[in-house]
């Protein structure tokens, strides 16, 4: 009876995460635009998408927008978690903090702190502010990711390389590097996430002559529920299932 | 000698660079723009005022406020009373790991497409309300969306990952022997739960609360999409006071109070982990 109630509570916190998601699934692909009961399968919510140029344009912004920053995001991420773990300079501690503030804060105070900084400096509102933040917003999870892994690591393993001459790059290139690629990885796919997800901040700093998958969903759905946003979601849901379950297999097979 | 590289020289120089430029600089914008006047060319006007910070206290204002902090705090409780029992029973199940990546995937789902999903749920021609029609519960469709149930519900959805997945964290590593030397030395259950697990698991518990809190005042879509037209957050205030109202010191002062309520959730966070793992508190020595 215990057991069995236990595992009925389980079975009801997944029920209450996923049924919405079931349901947005099964009706992308349901041959009716209003009907709550099913009329039968299609897939024309998923043909009407590729005629859609608005929506594919803004789905090309964002696949570019998460690839560009997610790979500046993981380079400067992976160096500045080198920097606050082997070297000592001024403002060391409180720059980390900052990280980890940047990684706490409610992303809407973010989203207003850089659209008021780019209108200071006079930076146009659009791809170059979109990538920005973006790397911003991403940074600390990188640096967190790698840092974590770093402090794992046999300090000796750094000392032989410097007592055989190796220079600070060559360290970094030749030993850190490969021994940190798991966590970068980690991190990468990690930003990507993020930036591909994020509404919040995006919705500050960029403008309607440059618009982003999530921002045009946003403004769709505020008209209204459509089976073309049904199938869009799917997509993107889809998109994050396989993702999370790559990650998983790929940390899976590293542990084994 | 040893110091002298360029390739070190270069990566402090660049990350320190970046986070004056995009964290610092903008953040302290925020507070310098909550102390100066409203323009209605320029945004602010370079003349000092208190006046942002009194109108955080103007009745309308701070009925929004309370409204807040009451949707997160609600959002919270709800969040940790269902999440608490779901990560004890997660971290002994055998197929945690599975569990586990079930968890991990709706965390990663954007939430705006989690929230779109529940709009399907709740609306008049929806699931919920087919259902109850069909087995004559209701008569009538029942008005589920545009509620305050409705952006409640939604909080509590696109959240609870963010509260389980530090609580599965805190609960994993909990030692059994503690509670079993707590049960030998005549503990009942309930003193077990409440002078052992709960103490030892209270980072986890703070973590995610913080998770939940902070983003239940500022994620201004739910209550956007699944709110009535009045249904007004925190963070749907601050939006507004940027891009309708156009009132930026106004927004600003929200935003360091928001920022300034964080840094306080923060300090009581590190608090509460240097009490129970002072091995685990603070950044690198």
């Amino acid at each position: 009876m215990r057991r069995w109630s236990r595992r009925a509570y389980l079975a009801a916190v997944y029920l209450f995460l996923y049924l919405p998601l079931a349901v947005l699934v099964i009706y992308s692909f349901n041959d009716s635009r209003y009907a709550a009961g099913w009329k039968g399968f299609t897939l024309q919510w998923y043909a009407r998408l590729l005629t859609n140029e608005q929506l594919l344009q803004s789905l090309v912004n964002s696949l570019v927008v998460a690839l560009l920053s997610s790979i500046v995001a993981t380079a400067i991420g992976t160096l500045a978690a080198v920097a606050f773990h082997r070297y000592r300079f001024p403002g060391r501690r409180v720059f980390y903090g900052m990280l980890y503030a940047v990684m706490m804060s409610p992303d809407i105070v973010m989203g207003i702190s850089l659209l008021m900084f780019f209108i200071l400096v006079g930076l146009e509102i659009g791809l170059l502010t979109l990538l920005l933040s973006h790397i911003t917003f991403c940074l600390p999870f990188v640096v967190v990711t790698v840092y974590a892994r770093i402090s794992g690591f046999d300090p000796h393993v750094l000392e032989a390389a410097k007592d055989l001459g190796a220079s600070e790059f060559q360290t970094f290139r030749h030993v850190l590097l490969p021994m940190l690629l798991p966590a970068v990885a980690s991190g990468w796919l990690l930003s990507f996430t993020l930036s591909l997800d994020d509404v919040i901040v995006s919705f500050f700093v960029t403008g309607p002559t440059f618009e982003i998958l999530p921002l045009k969903i946003y403004s769709m759905v505020r008209l209204g529920v459509k089976p073309e946003i049904n199938a869009l979601s799917s997509l993107l849901f889809g998109f994050t299932l396989v993702s999370v379950i790559l990650s998983q297999l790929l940390v899976r097979e590293k542990r084994a | 000698m040893k110091d002298r590289s360029l390739f070190k020289t270069a990566v402090i120089a660049l990350v320190s660079l970046w986070i004056v430029a995009l964290v610092c600089l903008p953040n302290l914008l925020v507070v310098a723009a909550s102390f100066l006047e409203r323009d209605e060319f320029r945004f602010v006007r370079p003349a000092l005022t208190l006046d942002n910070y009194r109108q955080v206290f103007d009745p309308v204002f701070f009925a929004i406020f309370m409204r807040s902090f009451g949707f997160a705090a609600a959002t919270t409780a709800l969040a940790l009373a269902a999440g608490y029992p779901f990560a004890t029973l997660l971290a002994r199940s055998r197929f945690r790991r599975t569990l586990l990546v079930l968890v991990v995937i709706p965390f990663w789902t954007s939430s705006l497409v989690r929230t779109y999903a529940l709009i399907g749920l709740l609306k008049a021609k929806g699931i919920v309300n087919s259902l109850l029609l069909a087995t004559g519960l209701v008569r009538e469709p029942l008005s589920l969306l545009y509620t305050d149930g409705a952006v409640l519900l939604g909080l509590v959805y696109t959240l609870l990952p963010f509260m389980i997945l530090p609580l599965y964290a805190a609960i994993e590593k909990l030692d059994p022997q503690l509670s079993e030397a707590g049960y030998d030395l005549g503990a009942s259950r309930w003193q077990v739960l409440w002078h052992v697990t709960l103490p030892v698991t209270l980072p986890g518990i703070v973590a995610g609360s913080i998770l939940v809190f902070l983003p239940a005042l500022g994620i201004f879509y739910v209550p956007d999409l699944l709110g009535g037209a009045k249904s007004m957050l925190l963070g749907n205030l601050i939006k507004n006071q940027f891009l309708t109202a156009r009132h930026w010191p106004f927004g600003s002062a929200v935003s360091v109070f928001l920022t300034l309520l964080m840094g306080l959730l923060l300090w009581g966070y590190y608090a509460s982990l240097k009490r129970f793992n002072p091995d685990l508190a603070g950044t690198p020595r």
